[in-house]
């Protein structure tokens, strides 16, 4: 791969650089720039695909107002608060492994994304919690609702909804922790990441921010009800 | 640099000006290729593929509806048969169809670049592509669907067909599309070549980059919603269900918050293929550049504020109704400058009578009886009589079948040289473009007739006053196929022994036309300046006038 990239630079008249450049880029800047660009795009796109989610909450609040609020009681807001903390702390350590990057401090990047990981690990070990409890008490979507004590029609509606988002949000948490191990024993392991080109740890910072940010609405739409 | 680079460089250096066809060779060069050109190529013969089917499936349909009683299929049978149809031509064909073949091939040449920004993302979004098609497939043999494409709950999440995998392909060949819009509309904001301001991009780039905007932005939302839909049929959680509580016009306005976007990610890009042809073989300057360019984008715009239109009978209130029926009639606007400005580039133009322009024609002649129809539906009281009627097929035939591919097959003849370095023969494919029109005006006409008069659609037998209808319509599908195979048998025998292409044949000013044809493994020797417009012919014969 390294050998192809000099190949190029010698064709296209010899000239150097970096071999993080690849070979269809002009310059490193036009290179970081476009995956950056590319990054947002996503996020874009990832913000779209909650948004079909959050209408769906929105339209059966809606339609069932005192169902909502009568079973977001049956929600633990302590545990909600406790990993809002979590994901907000997470992001706090990836940004600052970021900053790492740019001071050029390679172990110190390594350190914060695995508190980072840490921090997504704490998040789901909630999760799992809150979760079983409401496999336990019946309060599941659709034609496993078994729970016997909410006034108001279409209670396994809330649940239906709140199980997909949160699963939907989880999956983006898991993926996440996926992500950051591979930067770990990927990228930062191999030397490919440096002061000169840190666009993919940034980008896993940026997604981290998003799954963090999403959450920040999920917490009050569901636990926190008027 | 190392010595083994130097050992390499004399067999290399040969390499880098053989054509991308040859610079490399075995199937695994092409299957694991970055090469834009090559990917483009595969999606290419791929969507031809998957239009072959989905071609097949329409003629089943129509050859049921040749007579009024069931000959061929039970009332289920064919649910599935315009299934099939539905879904592969959406989902495989008319959504990828110009942005993954032709724009992938031309988007980095148009620009002067080397490859698209993200080769490798390229290559996946094709590999989900297959992948995508393998369920499809799948749902085929498994039995098929007999949802119809639009999947509208209840009856997907009740009925006993393969619905999941029909799903799991509609929601994974999203992902490809998502992908390849990322791609573009990186490529495009950031590699563009030296001297080439958005003003002076071709205005095929500026289809394909609106197009690529509704991919990133709606899609998502088909995505989540068919991921919805297939928990709801999995686990019965009652999102969609109204049995469990769920809510099935919510499927519809999530459902056609991206499906009516989507044909617009069909249209745009034949838009810009038309706006290339109709100037190129003109050979006239495009009439009011930057009211094409930014109609594209503004119909990408008013494209996400119409979904309702397909609701005007589900229930949703009048208010609601008559909100959308307004903002359909504003999509007309910025569709008519577009139609008015490829007339006014004719006029006065030196026009080439060839196959590509008369494909050109024939899409300015069917587009324009598809886009106007629209204008009839999007009136409400004509809806409620319009409703599932053969208006409504016809209507989304002219403008999907008669614009998208169309101008995709404009497109194939205006490229064709450039892709393969052979000329095809000119008179067959005038013969074809003959075929094709009358057997499309003939297939889908007679459906606005019908549709008119209260035929509905999805029904396998009717009342035997419609049938000369039927029956004109059958004839005309099967002219349709007989000039899409004239088509395909020049387009390949040109490869074996059609005439060697020069670099320009048509002498057209955009860049992908100064580079070998076909193109060599980088695309460019050294790096391209753009330093005039695409559409600044020299030789225009102002006395014509």
């Amino acid at each position: 791969m390294l050998s192809h990239n000099e190949n190029e630079a010698e064709a296209a008249g010899g000239h150097e650089h970096p071999a993080w450049q690849a070979h269809h880029f002009y310059s490193g800047a036009q290179q970081k720039a476009s995956v950056k660009l590319g990054m947002w795009a996503f996020l874009v796109q990832e913000v779209l695909f909650f948004s079909g989610l959050f209408m769906a909450y929105f339209a059966f609040r809606y339609l069932y107002p005192d169902t909502w609020l009568a079973a977001h009681e049956l929600l633990d807001w302590r545990l909600g608060g406790l990993n809002t903390v979590v994901l907000l702390f997470s992001s706090l350590t990836m940004a600052l492994a970021v900053r790492a990057c740019q001071l050029d401090d390679m172990k110190a990047v390594v350190r914060y994304l695995w508190i980072t990981i840490g921090c997504a690990g704490i998040f789901m070990v909630v999760k799992y919690f809150e979760y079983s409890h409401k496999f336990h008490a019946g309060t599941l979507p659709g034609k496993w609702y078994t729970f016997d004590g909410i006034e108001g029609g279409a209670p396994e509606v809330f649940f239906a909804v709140y199980f997909m988002m949160t699963g939907v949000h989880g999956l983006h948490v898991v993926i996440g922790i996926g992500i950051m191990l591979w930067m770990i024993f990927g990228p930062i392991r191999k030397g490919k990441i440096s002061k000169d080109y840190y666009p993919l740890v940034e980008n896993v910072g940026l997604y981290w921010h998003l799954v963090d940010l999403i959450w920040i609405f999920l917490f009050p739409l569901l636990y926190l009800v008027r | 640099m190392s010595s083994t680079t130097g050992d390499l460089a004399p067999g290399h250096e040969h390499d880098h000006h053989a054509s991308y066809l040859t610079a490399t060779k075995g199937v695994a060069s092409w299957l694991f290729t970055l090469d834009h050109k090559r990917i483009g190529v595969m999606y290419l013969v791929a969507i031809l593929t998957f239009f072959l089917i989905g071609g097949l499936a329409a003629l089943g349909v129509r050859a049921e509806l040749f007579t009024p009683e069931p000959d061929l299929f039970t009332g289920s049978q064919y649910n599935r048969w315009f299934t099939v149809h539905g879904a592969v031509m959406v989902f495989l064909v008319l959504v990828p169809s110009i942005p993954a073949s032709l724009g992938n091939f031309f988007l980095p040449l148009m620009l002067g670049q080397k490859d698209v920004a993200f080769p490798r993302l390229n290559l996946l979004s094709f590999h989900i592509y297959i992948l995508g098609a393998l369920f499809l497939i799948y749902t085929l043999i498994s039995g098929g669907v007999e949802t119809g494409w639009t999947f509208y709950t209840p009856y997907s999440s009740t009925t006993d067909s393969s619905v999941i995998s029909a799903l799991m392909g509609a929601f994974t060949l999203g992902f490809s599309s998502i992908l390849t819009g990322i791609n573009f509309i990186v490529t495009i904001h950031k590699m563009r070549a030296p001297g080439m301001t958005w003003r002076k991009m071709p205005l095929f780039l500026w289809g394909t980059y609106a197009t690529s905007l509704i991919q990133v932005l709606a899609t998502p939302v088909i995505a989540v919603t068919l991921f919805l839909l297939m928990f709801e049929r999995t686990f019965h959680i009652g999102i969609f269900d109204p049995a469990l509580g769920g809510d099935p016009v919510l499927f519809q306005h999530f459902f056609w918050f991206y499906s009516h976007p989507v044909v617009y990610v069909m249209i745009l890009p034949a838009f810009g293929v038309i706006s290339e042809t109709v100037s190129i073989h003109s050979r006239k300057h495009i009439f009011g550049y930057m009211a094409i360019a930014a109609s594209s984008v503004a119909i990408a715009f008013i494209g996400f504020l119409v979904w309702g239109h397909h609701m005007f009978v589900s229930g949703q209130s009048e208010l609601s109704g008559t909100i959308f029926s307004l903002i359909t009639f504003g999509v007309a606007v910025p569709t008519a400058i577009k139609v008015f400005s490829w007339v006014g580039t004719m006029y006065g133009g030196a026009i080439r009578l060839n196959s590509v322009m008369l494909y050109t024609l024939a899409f300015l002649f069917i587009f324009t009886i598809g886009g106007l129809t629209g204008l009839f539906l999007a009136v409400l009281a004509v809806d409620v009589h319009m409703h599932d009627t053969y208006f409504v097929v016809a209507h989304f035939h002219y403008v999907m079948m008669g614009g998208t591919l169309m101008g995709f097959i404009a497109g194939i003849h205006h490229w064709w040289p450039k892709m393969t370095g052979k000329m095809y023969n000119e008179k067959l494919a005038k013969f074809g473009c003959l075929v094709v029109f009358t057997g499309f005006n003939l297939t889908f006409f007679t459906q606005f007739v019908m549709g008119a008069r209260g035929m509905p659609r999805r029904y396998h037998e009717y009342l035997p006053e419609f049938q000369l209808w039927h029956q004109l319509s059958t004839i005309g599908a099967f002219t349709l196929a007989a000039g899409l195979f004239i088509t395909l048998g020049y387009l390949l025998l040109s490869l074996k022994n059609g005439e060697k292409a020069s670099k320009n044949p048509w002498g057209a000013k955009s860049l992908e036309w100064e580079t070998e044809s076909p193109p060599i493994e980088h695309n460019f020797v050294g790096q391209v300046v753009c330093d005039h417009g695409p559409y600044d012919f020299d030789e225009i014969d102002y006395s014509r006038g």
